[in-house]
């Protein structure tokens, strides 16, 4: 199960409206062995493609040297589907590298950058396997520890 | 000569668990040849087809391999390396 705070949850949700038809990608980071996504952070999709999404190179090293610095990982992976359902696609499976973490989609194909509901739904991709979980949102996260 | 390469957590199977580990070799392509001396079955997970793998980026220096030379990036002493696995889907 995915437990993500309200204002988390509707950040990554405005991300992918604000980028529509664009697929928006981006990740939350959070303490190593923690399982909470406390950080967001929006990537750029150097693809800047309606149909696939890429952290740029620089910015993944930028990224992960950071996380590193603050002992953090990646806790939530996220990206757009912006004209099919919010289920990995065969490259999401086959790209699929952090076995470890929660790989969010968000549909816009209904909406597109207007108001009104997405799909937002979580998976873990572990060894081409693809298993979907619930997805609990909560006021804020519980305190640490 | 001894040269740092950072290990992503995908690849770590092949590392014992360890995050980071040392090889050695003048260029990019004899690096990847120790480490897969040590640590069997790295190379592939690395290089498909003679190449650099499209969705694994290599870092030397902080500098993207493929700005460098890919495989033929030269490499010295003290170099650090960093793998990491495209971030990437459709």
């Amino acid at each position: 199960m995915l437990t993500i705070d309200q204002a988390t949850y509707d950040a990554i949700v405005a991300h992918a409206k604000r980028d529509h038809p664009v697929e928006a990608c981006g990740l939350v980071a959070g303490p190593v062995g923690s399982d909470r996504p406390e950080r967001l952070v929006e990537m750029v999709n150097a693809a800047g493609s309606p149909t696939f999404y890429e952290y740029d190179s620089t910015d993944l090293l930028a990224l992960y040297k950071e996380m590193d610095q603050r002992d953090e990982e990646p806790v939530v992976i996220y990206h757009s589907h912006t004209a099919t359902e919010a289920y990995p696609s065969v490259t999401d499976v086959d790209l699929a590298s952090e076995p470890g973490a929660h790989y969010v989609l968000v549909s816009t194909r209904d909406h597109g950058n207007n108001d009104g509901p997405v799909e937002f739904r979580s998976y873990r991709i572990v060894d081409g396997q693809v298993t979907e979980e619930e997805v609990r949102v909560v006021p804020t996260l519980a305190p640490a520890g | 000569m001894a040269i740092e390469v950072r290990i992503p957590t995908i690849l770590r199977t092949y590392t014992g668990g360890e995050k980071s580990v040392t090889g050695e070799g003048a260029s990019l392509s004899a690096l990847i040849d120790s480490l897969e001396a040590d640590h069997p079955g790295i190379k592939e997970r690395l290089i498909d087809d003679g190449d650099l793998r499209r969705f694994v980026n290599i870092y030397v220096n902080d500098e993207d391999v493929r700005f460098l030379g890919g495989l033929e990036a030269p490499l010295s002493d003290g170099d650090q390396v960093v793998v990491l696995p495209a971030v990437a889907g459709g």
